[in-house]
């Protein structure tokens, strides 16, 4: 399935945005726009939504006060507080202009929410970007697009730009530019996104892009790798999460919270994946049931032993223990898991769970950035094991277990903790199937390939 | 870079994981504090102790890498420390250094 097709899958309802249902399943706020499978144009999309409110000649404080009222959290993982951030990027400036970056890179294999909202609604990402660069001080934004949505992308933002040629609404007042994402998994991660942009290298530094760093280039009158060039600091947010500014800007704080629960407000892309009938990319209000995104999904088509939550850095949980579960962080922590980007990926019970953590650990040992050691070898080490357990009686998942603690915190971004935190989940969820391995037993009927692993990867 | 003096509270050292390539020189001149993981990575293990500063402060003077730093403050557990990375000694691109087997 293409992720065009993808984003097809959520209902088309018209109408729904304004009317702001506030129920927990229905809230179609971002993809609910455009005719099915193509892009809305930016005539569409200002009848629909009317013109982006002009940051110009409005306190930005007072601005970003009202998102901070709305409670909206980044959506590409970490849920960190959208105003928190705005307000850290606009102190760090300092006369300097800072920069926004529209994260639509979606490394993330299984998943297709950022594609499928890129690919409906370019018009209100693009809208969010411009809210945010007014909230912020900034005079460029760029907007990172996956390979398959760079094009949809770059001709809403040219149709902006002719907009602004023609003196027609729509136009924008900061320099907006579209860049295809770099490939890979780690090439989503914050720091790997603003490396991609300022020096076309997508692998994660470890510098805050929020500060614009405390290395050597951004001291005033140091050298800098390229000379005499301070670090701008950057605003990284995720498409769908300035997707939601550009409607809190419209609607204000207390439509926002109309949709999800006083404490996770408004509303999540989810892409829904494995064994359901409809697999695709659905919009509910944060807070639903797990048991209801399956059944938006078409329903399951197998019995189902456990869910993957939240992505390949997520957690597996049971699937009994997770359907009756607010798909939240307060609904999920009681799992050990969390929404995290969006993600619910249905096992079901043929399958060998043990079988896909193998597989989708072997991809993140391949997917690591390679500059810190411990990543490198111990996630390696661990998808060997892993592979060891899943096809053999001979593997050493103690020592896993302590290869996992070993390689947590220990990277200059999180692809180590995300491995380990869903390898780790695995063991646990697993331990029946674990257990049965050791004895030599597996008790899948089907050796098919639930989740994808994009490249040449052993399994 | 200034040390705080003795009374000034507590150090910490830190590692630039991409820096660093494991000689584990810091484990030898440091083995109460830094441990190295089985492929030879360094652990650090808490703050510094007073009684350790000036050894903490060679630790990183002699790190081949320049990747072992001694700085101010106390560390938090669980919490990455972005832009603290150190200065490394050349400007251009970082090459990629582990080939995978």
């Amino acid at each position: 399935m293409s992720p065009a097709e993808r984003g097809t899958a959520a209902p088309a309802r018209r109408g729904v945005a304004e009317t702001a249902d506030g129920g927990a399943a229905g809230a179609a706020r971002l993809l609910a726009t455009g005719s099915r499978g193509q892009a809305t144009s930016l005539a569409e999309h200002l009848a629909r939504h009317g013109p982006l409110p002009a940051c110009a000649g409005a306190d930005p404080w007072e601005l970003i006060g009202e998102v901070e009222r709305a409670g909206l959290t980044g959506r590409g993982g970490a849920a960190f507080p959208t105003a928190a951030k705005l307000r850290a990027v606009r102190n760090a400036a300092a006369g300097r202009a800072p920069l926004v970056i529209a994260n639509g890179t979606e490394g993330e294999p299984a998943s297709g929410k950022d594609r499928a909202l890129l690919a409906s609604a370019p018009h209100l990402v693009l809208d969010g970007a411009v809210y945010a660069a007014g909230l912020i001080g900034a005079h460029e934004a760029v907007v990172i697009a996956h390979r398959d949505v760079a094009g949809a992308v770059t001709a809403a933002a040219a149709e902006r730009r002719n907009a602004a040629r023609g003196r027609r609404p729509g136009a924008d007042h900061v320099r907006v530019r579209v860049m295809e994402a770099a490939p890979g998994f780690v090439a989503g991660e914050a720091s790997a996104v603003v490396n991609w942009v300022e020096r076309g290298d997508a692998r994660p530094t470890g510098r805050s892009p929020r500060s614009g760093g405390t290395g050597p280039a951004s001291r005033p009158g140091a050298p800098g790798r390229r000379a005499g060039r301070a670090r701008r600091p950057v605003l990284v947010q995720n498409v769908e999460t300035l997707a939601h500014l550009a409607l809190i800007a419209r609607h204000g704080a207390g439509w926002f919270r109309s949709a999800g629960t006083p404490a996770e407000p408004g509303s999540m892309l989810i892409t829904v994946t494995g064994a359901v009938r409809r697999p695709g990319v659905y919009e509910i209000g944060i807070g639903a049931p797990v048991s209801e995104l399956i059944d938006r999904a078409g329903g399951a088509c197998a019995p189902l032993t456990a869910f993957l939550v939240g992505g390949y850095f997520g957690t597996w949980v049971d699937a009994a223990q997770a359907a009756a579960r607010p798909f939240s962080a307060a609904g999920l922590a009681g799992l050990g898991a969390s929404p995290g980007a969006g993600l619910i990926a249905a096992l079901p019970g043929n399958l060998c769970g043990l079988a896909e953590t193998a597989r989708l650990a072997r991809y993140l040992a391949a997917e690591s950035a390679g500059q810190c050691g411990p990543c490198v070898f111990g996630l390696d080490a661990i998808a060997g094991q892993l592979g060891r357990a899943a096809t053999g009686p001979s593997a050493e998942l103690g020592t896993v277990r302590r290869w996992l603690g070993q390689v947590t915190g220990r990277g200059a971004c999180r692809h180590p903790d995300g491995a380990a935190r869903m390898i780790g989940s695995a063991l646990d969820v697993f331990a029946a199937e674990t257990a049965g391995h050791a004895r030599g037993w597996c008790q899948a009927t089907s050796t098919a390939r639930l989740l994808p692993v994009p490249g040449r990867v052993r399994s | 870079m200034t040390l705080p003096g003795p009374a000034s509270g507590r150090a910490r050292l830190t590692v630039d994981p991409i820096a660093c390539d494991g000689r584990g020189i810091c484990a030898e001149l440091l083995p109460g504090l830094i441990t190295l993981d089985d492929w030879g990575f360094p652990i650090i293990h808490g703050d510094v102790p007073p009684a350790l500063r000036d050894e903490a402060a060679e630790a990183a003077r002699l790190c081949p890498k320049l990747a072992l730093r001694l700085t101010a403050g106390r560390s938090v557990p669980g919490e990455s420390v972005p832009g603290e990375a150190p200065a490394r000694p050349a400007a251009g691109r970082r090459r990629r250094r582990w080939s995978r087997s």
